[in-house]
């Protein structure tokens, strides 16, 4: 991938003068956009090669899948596309959780606790200012995201300082804490949460007079949360992209790779992780915010250890440290329960039903310890690195490597 | 006064429960350097095995008998697991960075109780036990009789660990190898058979923690929670010091019981249950003051 090559004098070298016409031909054109046709690896500046899309197939290939995602709001049922507006919202999370750990290499067990507060901070600016919780009534989509994913980042920011004391398993151990002390606070807290067991409605999505959970003219409510999910998705996940070829995500990469090698290349290693951290929290908290304005009305104990555990499932079958892994990831994984509730029909004897054993949740769940892993032991690199063998295959077809 | 000291045996009771979930986690941390986060599943595993084997046992000799006999079966099964599990999907991962470990053991662990939960069913499985909530009356204390019963099995397996590592040939390995892994190989200490053995006894002590745990209430699905007690109290410790387990266990189960009692008279603002959080609180605030735990050895790093 980082073939690298500066300095080069083009393609029309000293010997191509005497040449046919089609060489002559596709020098301008490789001079132009600074490439030689059919060498996309090869890279003539480092600009071309931190570029968004570094390659000319990738482009094209996620404008192709993005159409694609848009073209599926006119195409699903409703109920799938709720199933898939949510896996977008996880998606979020998935991408704020691949950023600390995937990216800055932290392993952080409690983004349950950041995704609550981003969740509870939605919930309570666009809640009914009468109701029984606390809510102002501000139901403004730009308002409330905002404001989510910003007081989850303070949060973060104020766990940061624990962070930067410490490295590997500590760091999981005081985070596993965290998600704990965070779901007593929500159990407790019950003028903002409505307490344990009773819950309270999510946040109201409504932009400038559009409702999205009522049905419109044109476009169902389902249809309506799909694009929107499907667009903040999309912006979200250019900005984690951007993130990581800039140069704080170098540095976070640095620190991930080696922290002390870092430290030495001048990277302040304790912003680096409060950073990473904050930003970590931000996507997390606008995904909590999201999930929740989703489903409509969510309980304390949501933000439970479990909650964590999926996130981190997310992120590793997907592929720790990608873009594109986190979101196959999140996709994977929320849609693993639509295909495990088919189950009971096919496998007799597999119950629907909670009080029976084995029923479908239970092996949700052994699915997900599996898929855990049986990726980590067998594919390290998640959904991604599968993706990346099948390429190879064909790029070097008829040869094996 | 009678009441506080009450409330500190008490402590000290389930504080026996954690140092000793809290030393099989230290144990696989000084071999392998990874902390496994499948011990919670592992002492789910050994109480529910207590709970099959002492009702098929039935009454033998005298009632404790029993007891002792279906948690030693316990321990032995669960450490066989252990050792399986081990093998299969820990030792291949040998050299991989120690949170990959760390999050292999977390898969494991859901799978492992998402299964043995399908044995427990929906209610709680009683252990058959000679003392459930009994309570003697000690040096004009009254103490429930578990508790003690627990403070004694800590002791007991905290005499039987300092004997093994002090005066055996596998506990000399483990040293060796929690010392210096590859000075050991060296040496011709199996690192592997340390890694195996380490956890082995992990899982045994995590099936004894689990049976004592379910005396009073029984086995149900959600005792597991209880095994991650013993993070704080392995982190107040310190991750690699055996002894700092034990006080670490015992310090926390006091400050839970004593939390438990006197927080509701003297700051209730903290809400209900707040003892059940409380060895977090405590977690976080003994590393803002040593980050390595009050026993553990500060991490050196070289360039």
């Amino acid at each position: 991938m980082t073939t690298l090559s500066t300095g080069s004098t083009g393609s029309t070298g000293p010997g191509s003068t005497g040449s046919t016409t089609a060489p002559r031909e596709a020098a301008p054109r490789a001079r132009r956009t600074g490439r030689l046709s059919g060498r996309p690896q090869f890279y003539r500046s480092y600009a071309q090669e931190l570029a968004l899309f570094n390659t000319r197939p990738k482009r094209i290939w996620v404008g192709l899948i993005v159409l694609a995602a848009f073209a599926l709001s006119q195409m699903l049922t409703d109920n799938h596309l709720n199933t898939l507006a949510l896996a977008y919202a996880f998606a979020i999370g998935a991408l704020g959780l691949n950023i600390i750990t995937g990216l800055a290499g932290q392993v952080s067990l409690g983004h349950a606790f950041f995704l609550g507060v981003g969740a509870y901070t939605a919930a309570a600016i666009s809640g009914d200012p009468d109701g029984r919780t606390i809510g102002f009534g501000i139901t403004n989509i730009l308002v409330w995201l905002p404001a989510a994913g910003l007081v989850a980042g303070i949060a973060g920011v104020l766990v940061a300082p624990l962070a930067t004391r410490l490295r590997g398993l500590y760091l999981a151990i005081i985070t596993l804490g965290l998600v704990f002390i965070g779901e007593h606070v929500f159990r407790e807290w019950s003028d903002l949460t409505g307490g344990a067991g009773v819950g309270r409605e999510s946040a109201v999505p409504e932009l400038f007079g559009l409702e999205f959970a009522r049905d419109g003219d044109y476009l169902t409510s389902d249809q309506k949360f799909y694009l929107l999910m499907l667009v903040l998705m999309l912006v979200f996940a250019l900005g984690a992209r951007n993130l990581a070829r800039s140069r704080t995500g170098r540095a976070f990469a640095a620190v991930r790779d080696r922290d002390m090698a870092a430290e030495m290349m001048a990277i302040n290693l304790p912003r680096a992780k409060t950073v990473a951290f904050a930003i970590s929290s931000f996507y997390a908290g606008c995904s909590g915010a999201l999930i929740y304005s989703i489903i409509g009305f969510f309980e304390p104990s949501t933000f439970g250890l479990l909650l964590s555990v999926q996130f981190i499932a997310m992120v590793l079958i997907g592929g720790a440290g990608t873009v594109s892994g986190a979101i196959m990831g999140a996709l994977f994984i929320t849609l693993l329960p639509t295909l495990t509730r088919e189950l009971p029909a096919y496998v007799p004897f597999i119950s629907g039903q909670v009080t029976d054993t084995p029923n479908v949740f239970q092996l949700e769940q052994v699915l997900y310890g599996l898929l855990i892993v049986g990726f980590l032991l067998f594919e390290p690199r998640g959904l991604f690195g599968i993706w990346i063998r099948i390429r190879n295959y064909w790029k070097g077809w008829p040869f094996s490597y | 006064m009678t009441q506080f000291l009450e409330v500190v045996l008490r402590g000290l009771g389930s504080g026996s429960i954690y140092a000793l979930l809290a030393l099989g986690f230290v144990i696989i941390y000084k071999s392998t350097g990874v902390i496994s986060f499948a011990q919670p599943a592992m002492m789910l595993t050994g109480a529910t095995i207590t709970s099959y084997v002492g009702p098929a046992l039935g009454v033998m000799l005298f009632t404790g008998f029993s007891f002792f006999v279906s948690m030693a079966v316990a321990a032995l099964l669960t450490a066989a697991l252990a050792l399986v599990i081990e093998r299969g999907a820990v030792r291949p991962m040998v050299g991989r960075p120690a949170f990959v470990v760390a999050i292999i053991t977390i898969g494991i662990d859901i799978v492992v109780r998402v299964v043995t939960s399908g044995f427990i069913g929906l209610g709680a499985r009683n252990i058959p036990n000679p003392w459930g909530l009994e309570r003697v009356e000690l040096i004009g204390l009254r103490v429930q009789e578990r508790h003690l019963v627990s403070l004694a099995t800590l002791a007991v397996v905290v005499a039987a660990l300092f004997w093994f590592y002090r005066y055996t040939r596998h506990g000399l390995a483990m040293r060796a190898a929690a010392f210096d892994q590859e000075a050991a190989l060296t040496q011709g200490v199996s690192v592997g058979s340390v890694f195996a053995l380490s956890w082995a006894m992990a899982g045994a002590l995590a099936a004894v923690a689990g049976t004592l745990l379910a005396i009073s209430a029984g086995v149900d699905r959600q005792i597991w929670i209880v095994a991650l007690v013993a993070l704080p109290a392995i982190i107040l410790g310190g991750l690699d010091s055996l002894e700092g387990a034990v006080i670490g266990g015992l310090a926390i189960g006091v400050v839970e019981s004593l939390v438990g009692t006197y927080q509701r008279d003297y700051a209730p603002w903290l809400g209900d249950n707040f003892a059940v959080v409380s060895p977090y609180v405590l977690m976080l605030l003994v590393l803002m003051a040593k980050p390595y735990g009050i026993f553990g050895t500060p991490e050196v790093r070289r360039v």
